[in-house]
């Protein structure tokens, strides 16, 4: 199998259609037959990764490659990048806003839980300039 | 224990039917969505007072057995807008998470023995 290529917008207005991208990413994984906990652990860094794209850095891109062995997510934004990665990277740490957390976000735990989900984890970022955070999900057949 | 069966012994009032046959392995209570992705495992019965949009998109990409919304809330429109989309059920009961997570308990020993 090529890689497959998937590119999405995550618009930064809109709160509720954070998901879309990753549910997408979960129904074509199914489609394709990967292991079910391979398909869980793509789709929460993905969520993830949308939500903070869109709770901080006002909208971005995630473009995913699926291959057999392996699924990459590269979620890049030009919001106003990470000043302290990590602090950012610490449980209960955030700079999310009320209203987002009374949506039951902004608990601090987006980032931690992106690398607890992924087998390769990085950030790339720079103040003022922007994010990118690329994640690997290993396929281990029969999970 | 199926997902039917867990909420017939709970008496609780569905809102969405979704998989009434999936096992349910587990409960997990808790309303910081991260924290759920986080902690939840697939096919546990979430137990939630959170009633936003974003329940359901939790739910799937956590791919829980089950949301039972507790203390009787109320899910708002656009949460019930997304029912249709997902495969697990959604009930609501209005007992407390405390309460809740003890009888799913007492329930799932009680299918060991």
């Amino acid at each position: 199998m090529d890689a497959l290529k998937l590119h999405y917008d995550v618009d930064g207005e809109d709160f509720s259609a954070a998901g879309e991208a990753s549910s997408n990413v979960k129904k074509v994984l199914r489609q394709l037959g990967f292991p079910q906990e391979a398909i869980r652990r793509t789709a929460i860094c993905m969520y993830e990764g949308e939500i903070n794209v869109v709770i901080h850095a006002g909208g971005g891109f995630a473009d995913v490659t699926v291959e057999p062995e392996r699924i990459t997510i590269v979620l890049t934004d030009h919001g106003p990048g990470i000043p302290d990665v990590e602090k950012a990277m610490s449980e209960g740490w955030s700079t999310a806003p009320t209203k987002v957390r009374e949506l039951g976000f902004g608990a601090g735990m987006g980032l931690p839980n992106m690398k607890r989900y992924s087998d390769e984890f990085r950030i790339d970022t720079t103040v003022g300039v922007g994010t990118t955070v690329t994640m690997t999900v290993n396929v281990t057949q029969g999970q | 224990m199926k997902v039917n069966e867990l909420a017939e012994g709970l008496s609780l009032e569905c809102l969405y039917e979704g998989d009434g046959e999936r096992e349910v392995e587990g409960c997990y209570c808790g309303d910081l969505l991260s924290w759920v992705m986080g902690r939840a495992s697939a096919g546990d019965a979430w137990v939630t007072i959170m009633s936003n949009v974003n329940v359901a998109a939790v739910a799937a990409l956590a791919d829980v057995a089950c949301v039972i919304l507790a203390e009787g809330v109320e899910p708002d429109e656009a949460l019930r807008g997304r029912f249709e989309r997902l495969d697990c059920a959604v009930f609501r009961s209005g007992m407390a998470a405390y309460e809740l997570a003890w009888r799913i308990h007492g329930l799932l020993e009680g299918r060991q023995e």
